[in-house]
């Protein structure tokens, strides 16, 4: 399915760095010439409360703003949104629409019957990475799970590439940025796990370069496609 | 005395070049930067040549209050302190005005509501304050997400008072605003708004003036008062003020001096058209159906009408620009052959339908909705659902939200 517009919604809860990852994906997708803009939703700053964000690319000029109330792609940072309903949605998939995908961050099932039976009636593919394992694995630390994420979104859609992801994640990490005072001692402690900024950057590129590989793999085996482009042409 | 002017081409301590407000904004290069909101009032600032900014955190300004301490500590705003309460900051921005210095301050939701007081005050003494206002919910349960409520509180404080859309209309509305409140003529707060994340939260694409160009200083020999000097008629207020006197003087003074406030926030219409071309944006305003409304509510009403062109129903769109002053000759003018005037708000009173309906003949044109409020998001597909009701035609249910 080719569409103007990819509404990507990120799931996660506070401290996964989701905020940061829709503004990375948006970023990279505005390097590429599309256009693109991303958003968060939280309430009080604090770890483990739900937060989420929103990432909008398109091939025309984007003006909705806010919540994504019906998204094409729903990214599960935390298998609690889905266990213990940390979602701003009930259920975490609600509005997703026909055709769309389902993207969770677990090594393990965690839909039960009734949910797979609603997500297939809409032919929605659901896709588990286990994004915070291979996070360790790659970049040494938890906190590039938000890498593994920005990783399976672009290799299933191709939404961004991979050239542009590294220009943005340099654009992101690779000078001081200040947000809010969270924002800034996040960004000091994932510093602290890396010796070198340089590192830091390799690392997180790596990450998202590995989930990006496992999510186009999926993708091609399942036959699944979701891209964003001119419907018009590609017919 | 000194001009404004004088300095122009000169260089300031971090080497920008001061220059024409006109030709920076309309002649100079820009740059396409992909940026937040908060970001945005930053590098709006750096270009501002501004005295004074005074902080205080509430969400969702108080990014932007953190970057504009970065800039300060490069170097590029005169003085920056945090108050110890937006009634503080507020009287504290007040005296820094007096004391003829171009001042800004960012303020949110509940805070805006505490500093009420100092509102009207900074109206009364003619001080050209600059104060984004990041609309937040006010009520109880608390929000800390986008509502325009606050909006309305300030639409009878003689302030100016202007609602962004987007990013770029605050980056260039902030650096034009100063133009527009510091005409000797005006000489009035303004009140810029614009709806919470959806703007200051939200990475888009602003094009921006070059980083080594910046505003003119404020000249505070063209304020129309005697600044510092509050013993001096007409505003002898803080010593032995005329409230205390039971004489006709008195009074007569107090009526026409809040009379000469309101003639300058109309005063300020010439300055404001030509500074944001025009007090409203318009569409199609041919089209039998149209929308009206401001901020983040045109937004969604752009793909609104996105939607409902891929339906074969075309609709026309009125983007309000300048709230105070109000633009009602212009929104008769543009839904003058409209059938109906939707007004989407992101606030549960509908203060802006109550406006246009106080404005145009046949109000019962204006249907009031649709409403979001408490930070709710506005699905386009919600207006596109409302104005099919209204023209009669079946719409998709809404209920559950999808699931």
């Amino acid at each position: 399915m080719i569409k103007k517009r990819l509404n990507i919604r990120m799931s996660g809860l506070g401290g996964q760095g989701a905020v940061t990852a829709a503004h990375v994906l948006a970023m990279a997708a505005n390097r590429d010439g599309k256009f693109s803009i991303s958003n968060p939703f939280f309430g009080a700053e604090k770890r483990m409360a739900p937060a989420e964000s929103y990432c909008r690319i398109g091939i025309e000029r984007i003006y909705d703003r806010g919540e994504l109330v019906f998204p094409d792609v729903i990214q599960v940072f935390h298998p609690q949104v889905i266990t213990m309903g940390k979602s701003y949605t009930m259920p975490f998939y609600s509005g997703v629409k026909e055709g769309g995908l389902v993207v969770i961050n677990s090594d393990q099932e965690l839909l039960s019957a009734d949910d797979i039976e609603r997500l297939k009636d809409l032919n929605v593919k659901v896709f588990y990475i286990a994004g915070t394992e291979l996070a360790i694995e790659v970049a040494g630390t938890e906190l590039s799970t938000n890498m593994s994420m920005i990783g399976s979104v672009a290799g299933i859609t191709k939404c961004v590439s991979m050239e542009s992801l590294d220009g943005a994640l340099q654009e992101r990490f690779g000078k001081k940025f200040v947000a809010s005072g969270g924002t800034a001692s996040l960004d000091e402690a994932i510093k602290k796990k890396f010796a070198k900024k340089e590192m830091l950057l390799a690392k997180n590129l790596a990450t998202v370069k590995a989930a990006y590989d496992i999510a186009s793999a999926w993708a091609e085996k399942n036959q699944y496609e979701l891209r964003v482009g001119n419907p018009a042409v590609a017919a | 005395m000194a001009d404004s002017h004088s300095v122009i081409g000169t260089k300031n301590k971090k080497g920008q070049t001061f220059t024409d407000t006109w030709t920076m904004m309309n002649d100079a290069p820009r740059t396409p930067s992909f940026f937040t909101g908060s970001e945005v009032i930053k590098e709006a600032l750096r270009r501002a040549s501004c005295d004074v900014m005074i902080a205080y955190p509430i969400t969702p300004q108080s990014e932007a209050a953190a970057l504009i301490g970065e800039l300060f500590a490069e170097g590029y705003i005169g003085d920056y302190f945090r108050g110890e309460s937006e009634f503080a900051v507020m009287s504290q921005c007040a005296g820094a005005a007096f004391g003829g210095a171009r001042v800004f301050t960012t303020t949110a939701g509940p805070g805006t509501m505490r500093a009420m007081e100092n509102f009207p005050m900074w109206s009364g003494a003619r001080l050209p304050i600059q104060m984004i206002v990041t609309c937040r919910g006010i009520n109880s349960p608390l929000s800390i997400q986008p509502d325009t409520l606050e909006i309305a509180y300030l639409l009878n404080t003689g302030m100016l008072v202007w609602h962004a859309e987007t990013a770029q209309d605050f980056f260039d509305w902030i650096l034009k605003g100063y133009m527009v409140s510091e005409e000797p003529d005006v000489h009035l707060p303004l009140a810029l708004c614009c709806d919470g994340f959806f703007v200051t939260h939200t990475k888009d694409v602003v094009n921006l003036t070059p980083a080594d160009m910046c505003l003119p200083p404020y000249d505070p020999y063209r304020s129309p008062v005697p600044c510092m000097d509050m013993e001096c008629p007409p505003v002898r207020m803080m010593r032995d003020p005329f409230v205390m006197k039971s004489n006709y003087i008195s009074y007569a003074t107090h009526a026409s001096w809040q009379q000469e406030v309101w003639a300058a926030v109309e005063r300020s219409r010439k300055h404001t058209i030509k500074w944001i071309n025009g007090l409203i944006e318009t569409e199609n305003t041919d089209a039998e159906v149209i929308i009206v409304s401001s901020g983040t509510a045109v937004s969604q009403g752009r793909e609104a009408i996105r939607l409902l062109e891929d339906e074969g129903i075309r609709c026309g769109l009125v983007k309000i620009k300048s709230l105070r002053p109000w633009p009602g000759e212009e929104i008769r003018e543009a839904t003058k052959n409209a059938k109906h005037i939707i007004v989407p708000e992101f606030n549960v009173t509908g203060w802006l339908a109550k406006e246009i309906k106080a404005t145009i003949p046949n109000s019962d044109r204006v249907n009031a909705g649709p409403r979001v409020c408490g930070g709710m998001t506005m699905p386009p597909e919600i207006i596109v659902s409302e104005i099919k009701n209204l023209l009669g035609m079946r719409s998709m249910s809404m209920a559950g939200r999808g699931g």
